[in-house]
């Protein structure tokens, strides 16, 4: 029961990633179809500017706008910064420019990156042109990037019906962020203790309840627990389920029983598997102990020590 | 309009900002804040009438990472709360509306984000429009020397001068303990030209965080409250190519509304991460050069995401508190380029 040391900080890899699936709306449809054949189009705002890229309610007034213009593949780069360090996922990965480029026929721009040899190579005003992806699938990663054109342009623009066979509906837009998890020191000091097959709490100097896992604090006193406290190994079922559905990739027949585990000298359930006990037998009150396996982190599941039940008065406030 | 009830800022607190605080969750980088204007102002969590927090689970990489934090404010019984999945400066606003309506008399506001876990430039990505950007993967720095490129391009300000802010903020930071970069920084090689390293916010992870009472009760627990005379908070369109990259049309309106331009101000804390942002704001607020810009160093000198605005407005508070300062803007930003912006006016009485 000595005040917790600071542990040797714990880290892992932590990465989140998911493929967004996105329906599109008429206009942007539209848009990145018509990218996907080589057309660029835009869309005419309540103000009578032409908006590329195409939006499909109006900036300033909120109103629906659907009426499509057809305009240039080149344009005019209206800002610039020189990416000399490209990063994952950018459109190129060489140096690069990022552009905003204000094509033909267009009164607002487009991000995108410019494939120039370097800083020296871009100026705001300079002409470029849209290279195009070699496969194209509708999405704005059909433009590959843009390149330097020496054309003025031809600045002409006309309407589109935005009708092509085919029409991309929805976009997958793939975000993957890499993190390097660290717990934080109370829960650092769980996961150590648990390498040695014990489970701690902290107790909180206030209340003096004793959570588990520990989180560093008491949510009832909003103060931080220090004082350490070894529990278990035996506990108290409080409650439990009959879990009747198979989990994917999960090697567990069913019907097994989940149960929330009052571990002795914890106010606060724990929740895990329990085996050993026929699944219909189990109850509120039975005394369980862990069951570990080799090389585990934590205990596989719960199995009943053969002790009498526990009185329903001793574990009551933890239901 | 002047707001129904008087609402003032009585305590401030914030963390050491620091590059990384693995040794710390979330929740235990926050509580020390929690107590530390708990303290200030003698109330216990059982006071505190509305709770309010920002932070965000992309930085965290975990859904609903904040119902951690929550563990340090003594969520039981039960307690009236709210998050925004934003800055605390919104989660201050959502508290002074709360305070408004009379239902609370008090409320604790606090924010936090630890960046170190991952690459907030990354991050920062996924905030962008899905259809038309994410899938480029700009990251903050890139979108920002766009607008700083723009602002060359313009004439409002060249590579020295944005040195100059940076420098400027740097040595105000020399006063601040919390800071994380003071004194004297390299301005540094090109991280995307023309924002040098110097050009841009440290990155970092802190905490943040306030209490606000209302009318008499904020006399009661502070000598010198910081009244809120306005706030407001606009946004501008999400398409970057449709804005005028060198204005900030968002943060003037919000400062009319709050009612900045009614009467000089002494102090501004303004939420400007990169060099370029400050010199938009400074003109869109229609700062001059006898005004105290970025006191504290501003975001240059430490930039916890999700707290760094709501720090914005402790720290013009604080000035108030210490008679440094009579009346005082605050602005916080969030979102690509100052997309979105939040101005509040706070001004303490004659002594």
């Amino acid at each position: 029961m000595a005040s917790a040391p600071s542990p040797e900080v714990l880290r892992a890899p932590l990465v989140v990633e998911f493929p967004f699936t996105r329906s599109l709306g008429p206009v942007q449809s539209a848009f990145l179809t018509g990218l996907r054949e080589r057309t660029v189009l835009g869309v005419k705002a309540t103000d009578g500017r032409t908006l590329v890229p195409p939006v499909e309610y109006d900036p300033v007034t909120a109103d629906e706008i659907r009426d499509l213009v057809e305009i240039g593949t080149t344009g005019t780069v209206t800002t610039w910064a020189w990416n000399h360090e490209p990063r994952r996922g950018q459109p190129l990965d060489r140096p690069f420019a990022w552009v905003l480029v204000q094509l033909d026929g267009a009164d607002t721009a487009l991000l995108h990156a410019l494939d120039v040899p370097g800083p020296d190579a871009v100026s705001t005003g300079m002409r470029v042109r849209i290279r195009w992806a070699a496969e194209r699938v509708g999405a704005i990663t059909d433009i590959a990037c843009f390149e330097a054109d020496e054309g003025a342009g031809s600045g002409e623009s006309g309407p589109h019906t935005g009708e092509f066979s085919d029409p991309v509906t929805g976009i997958i837009a793939a975000a993957r962020l890499d993190y390097t998890y660290a717990p934080g020191r109370a829960q650092t000091a769980y996961i150590k203790a648990l390498s040695e097959r014990k489970t701690v709490g902290e107790r909180c100097p206030s209340c003096h309840k004793v959570y588990v896992p520990p989180r560093g604090a008491c949510p009832t006193c909003g103060v931080a627990t220090t004082e350490r406290v070894e529990v278990g190994p035996r506990g108290t079922v409080t409650t439990y389920c009959i879990v009747n559905i198979k989990a994917k990739n999960l090697d567990i027949e069913v019907p097994y029983v989940y149960a929330h585990i009052a571990l002795d000298g914890a106010d606060l359930a724990l929740h895990a598997r329990i085996a050993g006990i026929p699944y219909d037998q189990v109850r509120m009150g039975l005394r369980v102990e862990p069951v570990w396996t080799e090389g585990a982190r934590f205990p596989d599941h719960y199995r009943p020590t053969g002790e009498p039940d526990a009185d329903y008065d001793t574990y009551k406030e933890l239901v | 309009m002047r707001p129904v009830r008087d609402i003032a800022i009585v305590a401030f607190g914030q963390t050491d900002h620091l590059r990384s605080t693995d040794e710390l969750s979330e929740v235990e980088m926050l509580m020390p804040v929690l107590h530390e204007v708990l303290a200030a102002t003698g109330l216990k969590t059982s006071d505190i009438g509305f709770t309010c927090s920002g932070s965000s689970d992309y930085l965290a990489g975990r859904a609903f990472s904040f119902t951690m934090a929550l563990d340090g404010v003594g969520a039981w019984p039960p307690i009236s709360e709210s998050h925004v999945e934003m800055d605390g400066a919104w989660a201050l606003y959502e508290a002074w509306t709360k305070l408004l309506t009379g239902e609370a008399d008090t409320a604790l506001v606090y924010s936090y984000g630890k960046s170190s876990p991952g690459s907030v430039r990354d991050v920062l990505t996924r905030q962008l429009d899905p259809y038309y950007v994410a899938p480029l993967w700009p990251d903050s720095v890139a979108l920002a020397a766009l607008q700083a490129q723009a602002l060359i391009d313009a004439g409002d300000t060249d590579e020295p001068a944005l040195a100059g802010v940076a420098a400027r903020s740097r040595e105000s930071a020399a006063a601040n303990s919390h800071a994380q970069l003071s004194g004297s920084v390299p301005q540094g090689d090109y991280l995307v030209r023309p924002l040098r390293t110097g050009d841009c916010p440290p990155i970092g992870d802190g905490a943040a965080a306030v209490i606000l009472a209302a009318g008499d009760r904020a006399r009661e627990l502070c000598e010198r409250p910081a009244w809120i005379r306005g706030i407001d908070h606009r946004i501008e369109a999400h398409s970057l190519g449709v804005r005028d990259l060198t204005d900030s049309p968002s943060s003037r309106l919000a400062a009319e509304r709050a009612g900045a331009f009614e009467r000089p101000v002494d102090t501004a804390e303004l939420h400007a991460p990169f060099t370029s942002q400050e010199v938009v704001l400074r003109k869109a607020l229609k700062l001059g050069d006898d005004v105290a810009v970025n006191p504290s160093g501003g975001a240059l000198a430490a930039n916890p995401m999700m707290a760094a605005g709501l720090i914005r407005l402790g720290e013009a508070a604080a000035r108030i508190h210490r008679g440094e300062s009579d009346r005082a803007i605050a602005h916080a930003t969030s979102g690509p380029c100052l997309q979105q912006n939040l101005v509040a006016v706070l001004e303490g009485e004659p002594s």
